[in-house]
Formats: C-alpha cells, structure tokens, sequence
C-alpha cells in the first residue's frame, strides 16, 4: 500500500471495508464484492499457519459444522456444501477437524508442505471401533 | 417528537451541576454511559431523571467503572449519537485510557469534567488535578468560572465538537463543589433556542450507516501511527481555534454573552496580573478592582480554553505587564507548574520585559481568600518596582507550615 502523507487520508483511526456503497451484501458472494484494500478479505495471513487442513469431499456429509465453527470465516461454502478452504486466511487452528463428525474425518491437518492429493490418497480408513 | 419541552425562567437557579444537566437536556444527547462520582455525580443524575421523566429522547446508560463509561460513549458516538458525559478526579484516572482512544478515532463526546483532587491522600474537593492530569490527551478543555459559563459552554461544547473539520472531544471543566454546587442565577435559553443553536445532530462514519462500513479504531504501528498524530496535532493547532472562535461569536449573536479564549480583566494598563482557572478568577477579579481603588493597577487573564492552548492570545496579553503570577491549583509534583510553563513559552521569544512567577494554591479544596490575592498582588508590585522577581520563583498558597519556596 502506497505509505501517504498525514494530511491525505480520512481522520480517526478508522478504515472503509468496502471502496464506495454496498447494497444487498447478503445477497452478494465475497468473491464478488468491492472489498477495499483496507480490508483484511484482500489481505493473505496464510504465513501464520503451521499446518492446514486437507479437504477429503468423499466423506462430508456438508452438515456445515465446520463452516459455522471456523473463527476466521475461512470455509467455503456454496449452497450449503462445502468445496474447500480459504487458504489465505486460514490460520491453522484445526477447529474444523475437531468438530468434523464423520467417520473418517472429512477434514485433517497435515503439516503445510505436505501434498494434498497424496494425504487424501492416503486417508485413514473407517474406524470401526467407534460407536 | 417524542419528548416534552420544560418550561424555563428568564433566570434560574442553578448550581453548576444543574447548568450541565440542563444543557445536555436541552442539546438532546442520545446517549449518557455514567458511572456517578462526587461532584459531577448530579449532572449524570439529572440527565437519567430528565430522561426517565420525558424530556429527553436519550439513554442513560449504566455501567460498571468509569473505563467502561467512557468506552460506552465511544462505542454510542462511533454507531453516530449525541454523546456525553460527566467525571471528577479518580473517575476521570480510571477513564484516561479510554480519553485518548475517544480524542484518537476523531469521536465528538462533551464531557463535563467537575475538578476535583487526585488520590492520594483521598479527597473530595476542588482542585485542577484531573484538569492537568489529561492536558496531553487530544481533547479541547474548556474552563467554566461559574454555572452560567457551565451552560453556555456545554451548548457551545457540542457545536464545536461535533463539526465535521473538527471532530474532536471536548471537556467542559469547572471546580468541585465551588461551582458544581453553588447555586447562582443562571439566563438559559429557551429549549428551542438552544436546540436551535446546537442544532441536529450530523453523523459521520458513523457505523450504523449499513451502506458505508467501517472499522473504528484499528491498530497501526511505526508505519501510520505517528501520521494520525500528525493529523490530529494539526487539527487541534488549526481548525479548533477558529471553530471556537466562531462559535463564540454565534452564541454572542444569540445571547449578549462574549467569551474569548483567554478573559481579560482589567489588562488594558495593567502593571500587575494574575493568571489563573476555575472559580479563582472571579476572586482575582473582586480583589483586582479592590487593588486598583488602592492605586495598584491590578488585572486579572483567565484561561478560557486551555486546549488548545491560547498561545499567542496569552503572549499578547500578558506581553505589557510589568510582573505576572501563574496560578496552578495542581501540585506540579517536581516541576514549575503548568501555566508558569504555558505562559513562559508563550512570553520567551517575545521582547517582553514581564516578570514571571508561579504560585501553587488550593490543593484539595482548600480556600484561596482576597486576603491571599491582596497580598500576591502587592508581592506583585514589589517585583515590578524593584525590576525583578524579589522571591523565589514558585511558592505555595495557603499552607501550613513553615513557608515553601523553590527555584
């Protein structure tokens, strides 16, 4: 971001989500709306994390827990079914893997160099001593 | 509207407190977050009974400390209302936190200030304490000398604050109990007059604007926070005084009544003067005259706004005298005192040949009587005759003890 002068941005400690008005933002997909560079959709944190979760689509059952329990709003869900992760915001915290109720877990943490098509490769299988 | 009107006298009687209490009524506030402490407790009081009773389409809001009080106005003027408030002494110390947040995010709160002693020894009564304590927070102070001032000054207090140049809190101080609690003939304005004059409530960034959101105060470190206080230094050395100047002048065009950033009296020829705040003035004054009619040409220069400070106003009323005394009612704890520094760098690049000393008085409440004055006033006489300052440059007031004296 361009570093400007004292007298050439808005006073008070206070940043514009948005460039211009909004309307309907409800209706409106994230991807799709104006965020403005002072808002914190535009900018990545994904240097944060440690690990990640890994999204395994043959096991979810889309029952949202995980895009309800996310803290940083970084499951991506359409119509209700989950199709992956927000990998610029997610923070690692795997908040979503210990609320994932299938059997095996539909999302897993690896650490973050790992490879997502060999972990699902490798998915753990049922446990079929859970109740 | 939802609210009824009161019926005022041409002049009532008021204590300070009541004064306060009555212009917030009047300006309509949409939010009051309190925690009551003695002596600013009434005019918070009042706010929720004028609320509670229909005069006022606001909310009182109660809260568990005075951080909390004063983060509740900042989140209530953040959203976009009508905010204020009122503190005293430990109140305002819990609250300092949250005053540079307020002054910071650029949120127009009025806070009535009733000066009372800092802790410890505890204390209840008037001194300038808190007033000093907070001088550096970003806030425009006001001093009231009386409940007539404290109202005019609340109404004049919002217009300046809330202009959209300006945006900045503003603290209406007067002293504990000497004016909170003195009960004098006050000239209110009509409820539709001061209505009229404070006028309707503008927002700006204001966070119940759905179609614009913002976030209020957010973090910046050394890459933008030393240019928002850039900003805001500015707006304080520039756009405030003009504002204040111009309100001024409005609510003279209204009223008849002329207040001025620094108040002179008597200064037009005056060799000896006295500088001081609050309520101390108006005896300064009384004892002035009474010095005059004794053949020592006695003036008096109260500070009427103290921030931002009235810097060349001071030098030039001040530059003329020939020996001034500098009365601080806060114990400058191991340094010169506030308005004995104030107005030496006021006066220090000037030609003025003015003699400067500096007096602490009053701590914690205590008198400061015409017998004190007379005798400054003539101490006064004495440095200007013999072309120095004949004492030391601070001395205290009214204590017990063997005499103090330092620098």
């Amino acid at each position: 971001m361009a570093k400007k002068g004292w007298d050439e941005f808005e006073i008070g400690a206070m940043l514009r989500t948005f460039d211009g008005k909004i309307d309907d933002i409800a209706g409106t997909r994230q991807e799709d709306r104006a965020y403005s560079q002072n808002s914190s959709y535009t900018a990545s944190v994904a240097d944060w994390r440690l690990i990640k979760p890994v999204f395994n689509k043959d096991y979810c059952i889309d029952c949202q827990f995980c895009w309800i329990y996310c803290p940083d709003v970084s499951i991506v869900s359409r119509d209700k079914k989950l199709i992956g992760v927000d990998m610029d915001h997610c923070k690692g915290c795997g908040i979503c893997v210990e609320v994932c109720p299938t059997n095996p877990k539909s999302l897993l943490m690896f650490p973050e160099q790992a490879d997502e098509e060999t972990e699902i490769a490798n998915w753990p299988k049922k446990d079929e001593g859970e109740a | 509207m939802a609210f009824q009107k009161m019926e005022l006298k041409d002049i009532e009687v008021w204590d300070g407190n009541r004064a306060a209490a009555q212009a917030l009524r009047q300006a309509q506030v949409d939010v009051v977050a309190a925690y009551p402490i003695t002596p600013s407790t009434p005019i918070v009081e009042g706010y929720a009974q004028f609320t509670a009773d229909g005069y006022v389409e606001g909310e009182f809001v109660m809260v568990e400390s005075e951080h909390a009080a004063m983060s509740a106005c900042i989140g209530a003027a953040a959203a976009g209302g009508r905010v204020a408030t009122a503190t005293s002494s430990q109140g305002l110390a819990l609250m300092s936190e949250t005053l540079y947040q307020a002054s910071g995010m650029r949120l127009p709160i009025v806070l009535n200030l009733v000066n009372r002693a800092l802790a410890s020894p505890l204390n209840v009564n008037g001194d300038h304490s808190d007033m000093y304590m907070i001088r550096d927070s970003g806030w425009i102070q006001f001093d009231a000398y009386c409940p007539q001032e404290v109202y005019d000054l609340n109404l004049m207090a919002f217009k300046v604050s809330e202009d959209h140049d300006i945006r900045l809190p503003v603290i209406v101080n007067q002293d504990g109990f000497m004016t909170s609690h003195t009960a004098q003939g006050v000239r209110p304005l009509s409820d539709d007059e001061a209505y009229a004059f404070v006028g309707e409530y503008n927002p700006m960034n204001d966070m119940l604007d759905f179609e614009h959101p913002v976030t209020h105060g957010v973090q910046t470190e050394e890459d933008w926070h030393f240019e928002h206080k850039a900003r805001q230094h500015n707006d304080l050395m520039t756009k405030a005084m003009p504002k204040i100047l111009e309100v001024f002048a409005d609510f003279e065009k209204q009223t008849g009544r002329k207040y001025n950033p620094v108040e002179k009296y008597d200064m037009d020829d005056a060799d000896v003067c006295v500088v001081c705040m609050g309520s101390s003035v108006e005896t300064a004054r009384e004892v002035a005259s009474e010095m005059r009619a004794n053949g020592i040409k006695a003036g008096v220069v109260g500070l009427r706004v103290v921030r931002p400070i009235p810097f060349f106003e001071i030098a030039d009323a001040l530059k003329d005298v020939k020996a001034i005394a500098a009365l601080d009612r806060s114990s400058p704890n191991g340094a010169a005192g506030m308005l004995f520094n104030e107005i030496a760098g006021a006066l220090f690049n000037t030609n003025t040949k003015a003699l400067l000393s500096g007096y602490v008085y009053g701590l914690g409440g205590r008198d400061l009587t015409k017998a004190h004055l007379v005798a400054l006033y003539n101490e006064l006489q004495a440095n200007a005759d013999a072309g120095k300052v004949t004492t030391q440059l601070q001395q205290f007031i009214g204590v017990r003890g063997p005499k103090l004296a330092f620098l």
